[in-house]
């Protein structure tokens, strides 16, 4: 298992109750994986049935790779200008 | 020339059209948005904004880089701010100059649409009754056009 820290923002900040969280994910895992581990988390309840996931700060669909190290976050709907 | 921010300070509007006018442009147009009253029915009395930075930054870059490949040589600058903002308070600033007026005004259009529908920045509004609530654009239609298509 490769663990990954998910940076959280906004209304999943609050429902996770964290700005970031720690999961473990299947060595050669996908944002998939991060996104099914998150919804068994206190909190993961709000996330929809597809979240927004960005990897090194690119949205990035379920079938990308993550890997130790890199900088994966859970994006809310954004809401901007 | 493109420069994005999140800023927490009040953003400088003639500072940002100073920055983007040159001896070369001649249009410059400027997109300001602020905070409204009213969302919804419902009278707002101010709005916190919260923003990924490091990516807001760099999907506004993004965005100004694919407006300058689609308009031309349009010179860009976005800020956004960040933090509790009141009624009227400016809460994004997009200048942009070009040679003439209509890639200036397409670009200015293009940013605008594009910064709402894919940087990562959050509105929480307050209300005149005291609650408060997160502003999400994709809750009245699940298939909403705004949503980038990345989902899994």
């Amino acid at each position: 298992m490769t663990e990954l820290q998910v940076l959280l923002f906004a209304s999943y900040a609050e429902a996770f109750g964290a700005a970031a969280v720690t999961i473990a994910v299947p060595d050669s895992g996908t944002v998939a994986d991060v996104i099914a581990a998150l919804r068994v988390l206190p909190g993961g309840h709000v996330l929809p049935p597809r979240p927004l996931v960005a990897v090194d700060r690119r949205y990035s669909p379920g079938t990308v790779a993550v890997k130790a190290g890199q900088e994966v976050a859970v994006i809310p709907p954004v809401a901007g200008g | 020339m493109i420069r994005t921010a999140i800023v927490a300070a009040p953003i400088d509007v003639p500072g940002l059209l100073a920055e983007v006018t040159s001896d070369a442009t001649g249009a410059t147009t400027c997109f300001v948005g602020t905070v409204r009253n009213v969302h919804e029915g419902r009278a707002v009395t101010g709005i916190e904004y919260s923003a990924y930075t490091a990516m807001a930054i760099d999907e506004m870059t993004r965005i100004a880089t694919e407006a300058r490949a689609q308009f031309g040589d349009v010179r860009i600058v976005i800020e956004h701010r960040v933090g509790a903002l009141v009624l009227q308070d400016v809460s994004v600033a997009i200048a942009v100059s070009h040679a003439h007026r209509a890639p200036a005004l397409d670009a200015q259009r293009f940013t605008i649409e594009e910064l709402k529908r894919r940087v990562p920045v959050w509105k929480c509004e307050h209300y005149a009754d005291g609650e408060r609530r997160w502003v999400d654009p994709t809750a009245a239609a699940p298939t909403a056009a705004g949503a980038p298509d990345v989902g899994t």
